[in-house]
């Protein structure tokens, strides 16, 4: 009751006209950035850090939620439009998206994943607002080998996105993790495979990765295949709108994503990627036309698009409750939380009350906010595939090139995300999947520095992976995921149906 | 002595402020400042630079500000650009501090923070060794004996590795007759999953600047045994190092440097006008406000403890295998 007490207070700040006008401008530079390859949510509210000096906190604190929340809708347009994911929360939503969009469908992709978002952000909100100190606790009982465990079954899903051959996904997934592991080492300090070059010592940015492989490789191609006088239009047939049959793929996907990203939005090692590629691998295993996945699964756009957003929701849990940032732009509004002379840390419920209450209420109002912005907006997006592939793709380069520019104002970047994209535009020649190359290269660095955590903790006892209970639950259920369906099969075979 | 003084020195300026304008604190010293930052917006660097700028602007010191970013390793992307670029610039200032002598020695680059000079120091904050409060340690007594007899049973969790808490956490074994490398130090990418670390009593102890742990600690959920600065945090009661026997102080220290070739006067010129920004109530409402504890030092004083921190940390670093 307390809370439903505090809620309406909240309310009460956020919808105050000039909070919505930040709300509002929030959001909407949320989505641009979310379109544009590169600029995130973090570095955008980087830059709008020295606004803390001229407005109220509430304000400036609603207008980074809803630039946060506004990448994440943002990003899966570019996804599924363009194949550029404007986010590496959006990644895995190009793979099924941009199919969906090659086959006219675009606009039913673009409303599952809007309502999709709206769906999974409140559900996710509402848990923010009555279980948050529950579920950081929980979150806490979590260490490095833990994580290790958890990472360990994020590699056997990626099964699912391993393709037709898994020789070449294998092969993809080990370039992904040699480019992870780029730059200087967190546990040693020591530089590793940066070749002396200085900008690398921090390690490749995902993001300019993935638009060097799905943008810039998908432009390259197209310019070394198109034959002069066979430009192709994708066409948008159909509806623009979802039918009958995609409610029904889609709801279910839209719940299970929700309940699979906000936990993980709330562990220190979660972020908004992994239950994106947790959820594409549950929707597959579930689907009842898992032979659709690859070429344009409504579910498959559907279910990661819910995650990341609760994700989304989900880091602000351990910020806003115990002051842990779990995410770069949650240690960034941490950071101008400071800037008021307002310490985040597990006081500030009691000592910042309205405030918070404020900025949780503003979620609420972002989100419907982002619905209503985004879907009128649809039916403009598409037209946007009207172009003739030509200017598209240049277009498209100019765009992920500025991005890319943007992250760190380094040429390096430039050079390494064209390069990419050469090698890129081979692997999409000669047939090699470009997923596992992204997902390697994220959850790659995560398993490793968990895995070395947990050893340094337990004196170098490998043990611990087994001995902890949960990490221990952990590989069972990794070890269920990868040879339970083959193992179903081969009883099912062996004992014939009496039929 | 020096508190007394600058009270005065505060309540003056403030009397001063509240009577009406004063000529000589609108007195303008440049007309424009080029500041550069080697790091990435919304960090620690970034922070100073954009506090100088409110107090400086807000006192009439400086017309206006020209900030560049330019983020990576520990500064060490940006120092080589500031010192080709701004070479002989009388009005170029580039914030920088501890992190980047550290990541100049690990990096083995050939420009580093020697390659700039000096101007003034202006805040540190002392770092806090924690345990969890469910821990069975109380004291750093307690922790210390551990840490005498098996460095590497105790597994203490902080940033990254070669980084500043790595360097403080080298320093106290040194200072207890172990080698730096005997430590199980754990390292995390940031303050939140360090902080998650301890809290859920996954490592045995945590070592970090002050304002990560400051709240955890507040809130009973973290233990504080003792700071690693000259003197207590203002306002704690967590006895230093030094008050418990060990000669160990190290800090993380923000200041600014001005770029080679420019002449005496000109530097002189810059160093007043960061003494000038000190001296202003808004500069010292910044420090307030952000829990930032003054450390203004300027020219030669600075340099020479300059020399002593890299002296200091180049000693950890190689027994740390990294220098």
């Amino acid at each position: 009751m307390e809370t439903l007490a505090s809620l309406a207070g909240g309310f009460a700040t956020a919808l105050s006209p000039a909070n919505l006008g930040f709300a509002f401008a929030g959001c909407f530079l949320g989505t641009a950035v979310g379109v544009l390859p590169g600029i995130g949510p973090a570095l955008t509210v980087a830059l709008l850090l020295p606004i803390t000096f001229q407005v109220p906190a509430e304000s400036a604190f609603i207008l980074f939620a809803g630039v946060y929340y506004g990448a994440m809708y943002g990003g899966s347009t570019t996804s599924i439009l363009l194949n550029t994911p404007g986010e590496s929360a959006t990644i895995i939503t190009a793979l099924e998206g941009f199919k969906m969009a090659k086959k006219g469908r675009a606009g039913p992709a673009l409303a599952t994943a809007a309502i999709g978002s709206f769906v999974a952000g409140t559900i996710a909100t509402l848990a923010l607002t009555f279980f948050a100190p529950v579920v950081v606790e929980l979150a806490l009982m979590l260490g490095p080998a833990e994580y290790f465990s958890l990472m360990v079954i994020a590699f056997t899903a990626v099964s699912a996105v391993l393709g037709s051959s898994a020789l070449r996904g294998l092969a993809m997934l080990f370039l992904g993790l040699i480019l992870g592991v780029v730059g200087v080492d967190l546990q040693t300090g020591q530089p590793r495979f940066t070749f002396g070059v200085i900008e690398l010592l921090d390690g490749i940015e995902v993001t300019i990765v993935a638009v060097g492989l799905f943008a810039v490789a998908e432009a390259l191609h197209l310019a070394t295949r198109r034959k002069h006088g066979e430009d192709e239009i994708l066409a948008v047939s159909g509806s623009l709108w979802l039918s009958r049959e995609d409610w029904a793929r889609s709801w279910k996907p839209w719940l299970r994503g929700a309940f699979l990203g906000f936990p993980f939005g709330a562990i220190p090692a979660g972020g908004s990627e992994l239950p994106t590629f947790l959820s594409y691998f549950m929707e597959k295993r579930l689907s009842r036309r898992p032979e659709e996945f690859g070429q344009g699964a409504i579910e498959g756009v559907a279910g990661p698009e819910a995650a990341n957003n609760a994700a989304a929701a989900g880091v602000l849990m351990p910020m806003l409750t115990l002051g842990l940032p779990t995410s770069v732009t949650a240690a960034i509004m941490l950071s101008a939380f400071q800037s008021y002379g307002i310490q985040p840390g597990p006081l500030l419920f009691v000592n910042q009350g309205p405030l918070v209450w404020g900025l949780i209420a503003s979620l609420y109002v972002g989100n419907l906010m982002l619905l209503v912005l985004n879907l009128p907006l649809i039916g403009l997006w598409v037209r946007v595939l009207r172009i003739p592939q030509p200017q598209l793709y240049a277009g498209i380069l100019v765009f992920a090139t500025i991005g890319a520019y943007g992250v760190s104002n380094s040429v390096i970047d430039l050079i390494v995300m064209y390069v990419i994209g050469f090698v890129g535009m081979l692997m999409k020649r000669y047939d090699f999947p470009v997923a596992p190359v992204v997902i390697g290269m994220i959850l790659g660095p995560l398993a490793e520095q968990a895995f070395r955590q947990a050893l340094t903790i337990s004196q170098g006892d490998w043990t611990t992976f087994v001995t902890r209970p949960i990490s221990a639950a952990f590989l069972v259920i990794a070890l269920l995921l990868g040879v339970g369906p083959t193992l179903y099969r081969g009883l099912a075979r062996s004992r014939p149906s009496p039929a | 002595m020096t508190l007394t003084r600058r009270q005065l020195l505060g309540s003056a300026v403030a009397a001063a402020a509240v009577l009406g304008p004063w000529p000589a604190a609108a007195r303008q010293l440049f007309e424009s400042i080029f500041m550069f930052i080697p790091a990435g917006p919304g960090g620690g660097w970034d922070g100073t630079g954009r506090a100088i700028e409110q107090a400086a602007r807000a006192a009439g010191l400086v017309g206006s500000f020209q900030f560049e970013n330019v983020g990576g390793a520990g500064g060490m992307v940006g120092l080589p650009r500031f010192v080709n670029q701004r070479r002989g610039q009388a009005n170029a200032l580039m914030v920088g501090g501890s992190v980047m002598v550290g990541a100049g020695i690990t990096n083995k680059s050939p420009i580093n923070i020697t390659n700039v000079l000096p101007v003034a120091r202006l805040t540190e904050e002392a770092g806090v060794v924690v345990v969890p409060a469910s821990s069975d340690v109380k004291t750093w007594k307690d922790l210390e004996a551990k840490l005498k007899a098996n460095p590497g049973a105790v597994a203490v969790g902080g940033g990254s590795a070669g980084g500043t808490d790595h360097i403080a956490l080298g320093l106290i074994l040194k200072a207890l007759g172990r080698n730096p490398r005997e430590a199980s130090y754990v390292a995390f990418a940031g303050g939140g999953p360090a902080n998650a670390a301890i809290l859920g009593g996954q490592v045995g102890a945590g070592i970090s600047g002050y304002s990560e742990f400051a709240e955890q600690i507040k809130a009973g959920r973290m233990r504080a045994l003792a700071t690693t600065g000259e003197k207590r945090i203002e306002g704690t009661d967590i006895p230093t190092l030094k008050e418990l026997g060990l000669d160990v102080v190290a800090t993380n220290w923000r200041g600014v440097f001005a770029p080679p070739g420019i002449t005496d006067a000109q530097l002189k010129a810059l160093i007043d006008l960061m003494t000038a920004v000190h001296a202003t109530p808004q500069w010292q409402e910044i420090l307030k406000q952000r829990a930032w504890a003054d450390a203004f030092l300027t020219g030669e004083a600075f340099a020479a403890a300059l020399k002593r921190d890299i002296a200091a940390t180049e000693s950890v670093l190689k027994d740390l295998g990294l220098a």
